[in-house]
């Protein structure tokens, strides 16, 4: 069972040996570039830290915007968090990825901010209705047959998800956008965010099914049939 | 809901695990079953799954205009030394 490399199951087809070899050597490879743009900025070479976020800008703003949830704050706490990283990067020992530690920064930072900014006084949908420990039951079986990826193209649809996702609690929310967003393993998620392998898994699969149940068909998916995005249910 | 050597409760707590490959062939082999036989938990699947691939397209999250130059700005600010430890 692979708990630490993600997969998406039978969303799409399993990688072979060859490949993952492949795929490997591509990281390692990758691993070493990042260190030795790393040395260079630590030598004093200031322009080339632009280069080394540079592909993990996305995942920066994400992370931010996951977690503050409006664009203004997450920009600033993108910002700070590529600051910080740059002050603390002679203290980066490589033990994880730079994303890794790079996205544990910028959670650090959005979390920071929120706390500053009390902003976390309300958090929605779902805390109420179960405890982690509890069963998830769906809540309707509505039949949603797989969709073309091109829906995404379609502002209105993208809308939709991200309300959705921005309407899941806090706990649920965090580990959906380390895990299906951002696509890191399960062992970079319990790095970030400070909690069990089994809690990480336990809130993706709440956060799963609760996504379904706000975006299916048959209960608020009216977007599918090319209607303005309605929400129907009372959080 | 069918009761096909795995309950449909059993079947929702592990469709997570499932999706990701995360469970023992014996257990993907009695799920697949039960999904061969239950539609309700076949609409949960391909719910799951939709979800799973929405959320993971990439272009979920759009960071606004003009955001790569802004933070190129500000590193362009900072001192040319990282500080040492």
């Amino acid at each position: 069972m692979g708990s630490d490399t993600y997969s998406q199951g039978t969303a799409a087809p399993s990688r072979d040996k060859n490949s993952l070899v492949q795929m490997s050597a591509i990281q390692s490879q990758s691993r070493a570039d990042e260190a030795h743009l790393i040395k260079r900025v630590c030598e004093g070479e200031r322009e080339v830290f632009y280069e080394l976020v540079r592909p993990y800008e996305r995942m920066v703003y994400a992370t931010a915007i996951s977690i503050v949830k409006n664009p203004a704050d997450a920009e600033e706490v993108a910002q700070e968090a590529v600051l910080k990283a740059f002050s603390k990067l002679s203290s980066f020992r490589g033990e994880s990825k730079f994303s890794t530690w790079l996205v544990q920064i910028t959670y650090n930072e959005a979390k920071m901010k929120l706390r500053k900014a009390h902003a976390n006084l309300y958090e929605s949908i779902d805390d109420s209705q179960q405890t982690e420990n509890g069963e998830f039951w769906p809540k309707d079986y509505a039949d949603w047959r797989p969709i073309p990826s091109e829906l995404l193209e379609e502002n209105e649809i993208r809308q939709a998800v991200q309300h959705a996702i921005s309407s899941l609690s806090a706990n649920y929310r965090e580990v959906l956008i380390l895990r299906d967003v951002q696509r890191l393993s399960i062992k970079e998620t319990t790095t970030i965010l400070g909690i069990s392998e089994g809690s990480v898994k336990t809130r993706l699969h709440r956060a799963r099914l609760l996504l379904r149940d706000s975006l299916a068909p048959g209960i608020d998916g009216c977007w599918i049939k090319g209607q303005p995005y309605r929400k129907v249910r009372p959080w | 809901m069918p009761t096909i050597e795995i309950s449909c409760v059993e079947v929702w707590r592990e469709i997570s695990n499932y999706l990701d490959e995360d469970i023992s062939v014996d257990l993907r082999e009695r799920m697949e079953k039960h999904f061969g036989a239950c539609a309700h938990c076949t609409a949960v699947l391909d719910g799951t799954r939709n979800v799973v691939g929405l959320v993971g397209d990439g272009t979920l999250f759009q960071m606004p205009e003009g955001f790569n130059k802004r933070l190129y700005d500000k590193i362009r600010e900072l001192p040319p030394n990282v500080p040492r430890e």
